[in-house]
């Protein structure tokens, strides 16, 4: 008979060190005696040689024991090494039977470790303390069940990463600086921790926000058992408000229906209806003030040119220059569209400009911020703005330049090269022709010339329609 | 945080407590890091219970509870003489975050009466929650309520910021909002679900973030007249074409200030646990809202019995089910079986024929289950599903829990 003594708490090293020598040694689960105790028989100090070769176990076999050490059951260990035995000879897929007496007890113990982690979490409660340097610590007691505490401090470390906290605990302690974590001894509770205003506030939050009319006490005890509430501040409240839960509804039921004291404020709710921007000025604040659905842009591109104008034309998103400048068709695309626009006899002061996505979108190369497409979702997500816009406008001639603003304008895939001329948008007389930009793109000095007549072509037929 | 400030909070927390569509799950992970504060984890943390038995999981309440709005079955509508209060944007950034790093919560759901107009409100909401994520790096949980009335741009704007969007349908047909509540529209609210569905699944495909963890709706239960077939032929209805990812029921409750067109009565908890039970069958189980509707009578479902067991009555003829044999889909229509003992049920006959005894250590359930079920050594005698008084044999007589 060997005897293994492994360390207080979860002893996740010493017991894996000792499953490598057992089993080098085919030592059977009858013949280990398992105790707990200071110190581990595999202290720091034992030579590594005479560990037993790796173990290989199948995963969810390791996250078993991983969990399951952690519990306070003094049996735990000799559990885990007669399913690691059963597994090492011929059962690989023992986990799968839950039916096994062995797999379903270990898979309770399993199940009562992650609760306890799970109340830990949810449960702990930590108080804001004042450092004489005028920094603010946290310090939380709570007293877990099994030993759990180092298994609960990633969750912690992760969500309040930026705060110094202590977290102390019968079965040990934790602190961290927000650099670096320690794991210290097993605590006392400590003598008081003052609560502040908002553990004063949180007290009153946790009381209004029950309904007495829905008063359910055994529902809250199986979720949150009494033995966590010596450390919550708000349990506090609970005996008084399932009292008087009952006089509370009673008076609810038995009430008159009410008659409003106040006047109604017809004025009021007659002006929430009118809420729409009324103008073109105010539809654009509302855009200035808006978020750009994908991060980066400097500002909102709005439209530009006359209220009223007979054509307006709809191009696809701000690129580097609009960006800068605040203003449509500014960069290298919009002097070729101005060009293309006297050419065909259109004077551009009298057309109304604007995009069909109102924020520049790009990635970041070195200096350059590169152009990227706009999605059909982010199109989309900026139609309403292009249909107000136009609203306000009322031209008698929408002209959409490229893909996108046809996707905008009529809400479908168009096909601009095949399907360029005239086209009915969702109630707008529309014209689609390509957009300057991809004039630019052409490689061959030919090709562009020949593309960039059509386009002024385009533009004269599209004024021959207004 | 001082005592005006914690005055409000009573105030505006009592006015948002009817509000049930309000869990903190289904968030993708994210941390604050060193900079930021907070993290979320996909499954949300229930960090207290009140006597209610209800979780407290999110700092739940209301940027004010003026309102313009009359709805009859709230206790905040323009007409009732409920004290009012309002918070400022800065405020209710300042509590979420206190009781954060308090680990009291795991974010923050903001609703709101509507004041000066829908656009004006919902734009006060999406500042809270801009302001919490861009100026504090916060990254827990926020859950906005979006007013429908709104524009659809600030709606589409909350998106950016939120993990969840909820609009609240409150009662299941248009017949009932007509009657019931004045300035709201069944066709607005459910274009906006559209719309806001639209909205997310697109972000998904295009890898942006825009309300990750989806949305969800309520339903109020026993304000009107529906029947519990009318409120499921919703829910189906809302679950299949606005991909919602819950519908909430919540048990219309007495309320202070109460209005004379109400039943005045405790609120029917049975009932909404019952709708929550055959909820679950349609999400999770298979059935349809016609097989839940059959089991109980008149489009309303048996108060006595769940509604698996009531459908499992019924249709005695598909029973009892071999669980050594059966497929998933049978497998999950036995009362008492949930689907993880039906998955395990699975994986454990693949190495051994199932008995009685290795059943009741894979569910917690098998004394409903066995009148329904064969065992490698076990087959109920004499035909139990035949007999009539199967059903008195199952219930544990349940009635309103009562106070004490």
């Amino acid at each position: 008979m060997r005897t293994i003594t492994l360390r207080e708490g979860a002893d996740l090293d010493g017991f894996r060190r000792a499953v490598r020598r057992l089993a080098a040694a085919r030592t059977a689960p009858e013949g280990v005696l398992w105790s707990v105790g200071a110190p581990s028989l595999f202290g720091d100090d034992a030579p590594a040689s005479e560990d037993g070769a790796p173990v290989f176990l199948p995963q969810a076999v390791g996250q078993l024991i991983e969990t399951v050490v952690c519990h306070s059951d003094p049996e735990r260990y000799a559990l885990l090494y007669r399913l690691v035995w059963r597994v090492l000879n011929g059962e690989r897929a023992l986990l799968d039977q839950h039916a096994d007496p062995l797999v379903h007890r270990l898979e309770r113990l399993d199940k009562a470790v992650r609760r306890d982690i799970h109340k830990m979490h949810a449960f702990l409660r930590f108080r804001a303390l004042s450092d004489p340097d005028g920094g603010e610590r946290y310090v939380a007691w709570f007293e877990p069940d099994h030993h759990i505490v180092e298994a609960v401090a990633p969750f912690f470390v992760e969500r309040f990463e930026s705060m110094v906290w202590t977290i102390l605990t019968p079965k040990g302690s934790l602190h961290w600086d927000r650099r670096s974590l320690m794991t210290g001894p097993p605590a006392e509770r400590p003598d008081s921790l003052a609560d502040d205003r908002f553990a004063e506030g949180w007290l009153r939050y946790y009381e209004s926000t029950f309904n007495p009319a829905r008063v359910n006490p055994t529902a809250m005890r199986a979720e949150m058992p009494r033995k966590y509430w010596a450390n919550m501040p708000e349990t506090a409240a609970i005996p008084a408000l399932v009292r008087s839960a009952p006089a509370r509804v009673q008076a609810m039921l038995e009430a008159e229906a009410a008659i409003p004291r106040r006047r109604m404020p017809e004025k009021a709710v007659a002006a929430m209806a009118r809420q729409a921007p009324e103008s073109l000025a105010e539809l654009n604040r509302v855009i200035q003030r808006s978020e750009p659905l994908v991060p980066g842009a400097t500002q909102a591109v709005l439209g530009e040119g006359p209220e009223g104008a007979a054509i307006a034309i709809v191009g696809e998103q701000p690129g580097d220059q609009e960006d800068r400048d605040g203003r449509p068709f500014v960069g290298p695309a919009g002097q070729l569209l101005t060009a293309a626009l006297e050419e065909a006899g259109i004077d551009r002061g009298g057309v109304y400009l604007t995009n069909a996505v109102k924020h520049f979108k790009f990635v970041q190369r070195g200096k350059r911020r590169i152009h990227q497409s706009p999605t059909a979702g982010e199109v989309k997500h900026y139609r309403w703005w292009l249909m107000t816009e136009l609203g306000f406008v009322r031209p008698r001639l929408v002209v959409a330049l490229g893909a996108t603003a046809a996707l905008a304008l009529t809400g479908r895939t168009v096909a601009v090269l095949r399907e360029r001329g005239p086209m009915a948008f969702d109630g707008w007389n529309g014209f689609v022709t390509v957009h300057p930009s991809y004039l630019l793109r052409l490689p061959g000095e030919e090709e562009r010339r020949r593309a960039q007549a059509e386009f002024v072509a385009d533009l004269r037929r599209a004024a021959a329609l207004v | 945080m001082d005592d005006a400030l914690i005055e409000k909070l009573g105030i505006l927390a009592d006015a948002a407590k009817y509000d049930a569509s309000c869990a903190s799950s289904g968030a993708k992970p994210r941390r604050g890091g060193k900079e930021g504060l907070g993290s979320t984890t996909g499954a949300g943390i229930c960090h207290a219970y009140t006597p209610d038995g209800r979780c407290v999981s999110l700092l739940k309440i209301l940027l004010t509870n003026h309102c313009l709005f009359d709805c009859v079955y709230c206790i905040n509508r323009r007409s009732s003489n409920v004290r009012r209060a309002r918070f400022t944007v800065e405020e209710v950034v300042t509590l979420t975050l206190g009781f954060y790093k308090r680990n009291c919560i795991e974010g923050l759901f903001l609703s709101s009466g509507i004041i000066r107009s829908p656009d004006h409100t919902m734009e006060q909401m999406m500042l809270v929650a801009r302001t919490l994520r861009r100026d504090h790096g916060f990254a827990g949980y926020i859950h906005l309520k979006t007013i429908p009335e709104a524009s659809p741009w600030l709606i589409e704007q909350a998106g950016l910021w939120a993990d969840r969007l909820s609009i609240n349908l409150e009662l299941p047909t248009d017949h009932s909002l007509k009657a019931f509540a004045p300035e709201k529209n069944g066709g607005t609210i459910k274009a906006v679900m559209g719309q806001v569905n639209e909205r997310i699944v697109e972000a998904k495909e295009e890898r942006r973030r825009f309300s990750p963890a989806g949305q969800s709706t309520q339903l109020i239960v026993g304000a009107d007249d529906a029947t519990d077939r009318s409120v499921l032929e919703t829910s189906g209805t809302l679950y299949q074409r606005y991909g919602l990812r819950r519908v909430y029921y919540s048990a219309f409750s007495p309320i202070p200030e109460a209005s004379s067109v109400l039943p005045v009565k405790p609120p029917p908890l049975q009932r909404e646990n019952r709708l929550y039970q055959a909820d679950w069958l349609l999400r999770y189980y298979g059935f349809t809202v016609e097989e839940i509707a059959s089991g109980g009578e008149d489009g309303m479902l048996d108060l006595g019995i769940d509604p698996k067991l009531a459908w499992a009555l019924k249709n005695r003829e598909r029973f009892p089910v071999d669980v050594n044999s059966a497929d998933r889909e049978m497998l999950l229509r036995v009362p008492g079986l949930g689907a993880r003992a039906v998955d395990k049920i699975l994986s454990a006959r693949r190495h051994t024929r199932l008995r009685l005894e290795d059943l009741g250590r894979l569910s917690t359930g098998l004394r409903r289950a066995r009148p329904f079920l064969i065992a490698a050594d076990y087959h109920p005698a004499g035909g139990l599903t035949d007999r009539l008084d199967l059903r008195q044999r199952l219930v544990t007589p349940s009635s309103q829990l009562s106070l004490f």
